[in-house]
């Protein structure tokens, strides 16, 4: 199974020809939440691609589905993202093939993608990543991340970006062991309030996607009621004339 | 198997469609000492007679752990057993770094299995002149194959390869009905008197054989020799019995077969 790399003559550090690797990103996502729950795992994440500053693109699924058994939320460059399900999808493909009843559950799936982003980064062209991986198979349930560095660890709750700051605190007070789907979900929706009002690259338009035991389910893009009447934001800049 | 002007290539068939070289490749395997395997639902136990040159030398490793979960038993060219067993270890090996998981053991004898293949399609090279036995674990339980030479492989609830294995197969035809429920001790019981019937009458003590387990929650070793020994006694003790019963049977199949030689 070779993916990876480009020739080796094109790699490295820059050439006459220019540089060909990654030094910045360019289309980004923010953050990412996944939490597990009762049944499986719950993952949300808004649909924004940023150019920059500009909130560009407001269609972009940013958790999609792995074989059977995984989901992957992924936030930073989205064109990062695409290739890693390329790489993903050829991998799932290739473990059909074999056709034997056995399959590559969450575990699996995250271990290869850390070695993948591992790898980038010692050869210094990294895919500008963090990435939220959960699942389930046999009973096992599986919350997983992985950076653009290769850094990866398990837990209960994960964030990306942004949500790292404003929805972990969160996740720490509020999640329990077997929380309800419904319980879940509304956690999640108040985090990611939390990120729309404070994230400047959030956008109000998001999707969450479970994975249980018997499947995936990725639900509609929806927006989350907002409240932005709030006195503090009445006359902002009564106590400093000029400023914003 | 007399000799013929199609069999000195590889890649030569015959015009009966047959591949000689792979054919006595696998008579290569017929000449090693025996080696026989069977499986329950939750383990799987090798076991090997070990053959010494003299009785100055030592006897050859037969038996090789691949990995916690796969071990092979092999019988034939042992050089070529021992760099086939490389390659297993280096392909879980390598399966473990990747995906941190061990790697299914039907598709760990399928890429065995294709590597023995090229070799009986190149005309530089030769079949592995070895047969193994292929003992794992994984999600959908315990697996015994049977990996030969021309590049086929199969699975076994029970087998036995190697020089007077035919003894073996005997025994584990009649028996083999019960493996999937046996225990783990009922399991190992049987391998040794497996081993027993190929020995055809020498003493059946530990030094002469080797057997390995794999099972759930217990990963793939070699058994020491004291508890072998235990294992060969207690059931020696148990074998005036077994005897008797075997009598008395034969006994009841020559009365009606009996009938039909007086005409």
């Amino acid at each position: 199974m070779n993916s990876i790399d480009s020739t080796p003559a094109k790699q490295g550090l820059a050439s006459i020809e220019g540089s060909e690797r990654t030094l910045y990103p360019y289309v980004t996502g923010t953050s990412v939440i996944g939490i597990k729950y009762k049944d499986g795992i719950l993952i949300a994440a808004d649909m924004g691609g940023s150019y920059g500053s500009t909130l560009r693109y407001k269609s972009v699924e940013r958790i999609k589905p792995i074989g059977k058994h995984s989901l992957l939320g992924a936030s930073g460059e989205i064109s990062d993202f695409q290739e890693i399900l390329k790489y993903l999808d050829e991998l799932i493909v290739y473990d059909n093939m074999w056709d034997d009843g056995n399959s590559l559950g969450p575990k699996e799936v995250h271990n290869y993608l850390t070695r993948v982003m591992y790898n980038r980064r010692n050869k210094f062209n990294p895919l500008w990543n963090s990435l939220v991986l959960g699942g389930v198979k046999k009973g096992q349930k599986y919350l997983g991340m992985v950076s653009m560095i290769g850094v990866h660890f398990e837990d209960n709750h994960i964030a990306t970006g942004f949500g790292n700051h404003l929805a972990r605190p969160i996740l720490r007070e509020e999640w329990h062991e077997n929380i309800s789907f419904e319980d879940g979900v509304k956690l999640l929706e108040k985090c990611m309030r939390v990120l729309l009002y404070r994230d400047r690259s959030a956008i109000n338009k998001l999707q969450i996607a479970k994975i249980t035991e018997s499947g995936v389910f990725v639900s509609q893009p929806y927006a989350l009621k907002t409240f932005w009447g709030y006195s503090a934001f009445e006359n902002p800049t009564k106590g400093a004339e000029g400023s914003w | 198997m007399f000799r013929n002007q199609y069999d000195t290539d590889v890649t030569t068939w015959s015009p009966a469609g047959r591949l000689f070289q792979v054919e006595y490749a696998m008579e290569a395997v017929k000449q090693g000492s025996a080696a026989i395997g069977l499986r329950s639902k939750t383990h799987v136990v090798l076991a090997s007679v070990n053959k010494a040159n003299s009785e100055l030398s030592s006897h050859q490793k037969k038996i090789f752990k691949v990995d916690d979960h796969i071990g092979v038993a092999i019988a034939g060219l042992t050089a070529d057993g021992r760099v086939l067993s490389r390659y297993l270890r280096s392909e879980c090996i390598n399966y473990s770094f990747t995906y941190e998981s061990p790697l299914p053991v039907g598709r760990l004898v399928v890429q065995l299995a294709d590597k023995a293949q090229v070799c009986t399609q190149r005309s530089w090279k030769r079949p592995y002149g070895v047969g193994l036995l292929v003992a794992g674990l994984d999600e959908s339980g315990a697996h015994l194959y049977y990996n030969c030479p021309s590049g086929n492989y199969f699975e076994y609830q029970a087998f036995a390869i190697g020089s007077r294995s035919q003894a073996a197969k005997t025994y584990l035809e009649r028996k083999f009905k019960t493996f999937m429920s046996s225990s783990r001790e009922d399991l190992i019981k049987d391998a040794l008197f497996a081993i027993k019937e190929t020995l055809q009458g020498e003493k059946l003590t530990s030094s002469i054989c080797t057997i390995a387990v794999l099972g759930v929650g217990e990963p793939f070793h070699i058994m020491d020799q004291k508890s072998i020994q235990e294992l060969i006694e207690s059931s020696e003790v148990k074998e005036d019995e077994p005897v008797a019963d075997q009598g008395t049977a034969m006994q009841e199949d020559q009365s009606p077969e009996a009938a039909p030689m007086d005409i």
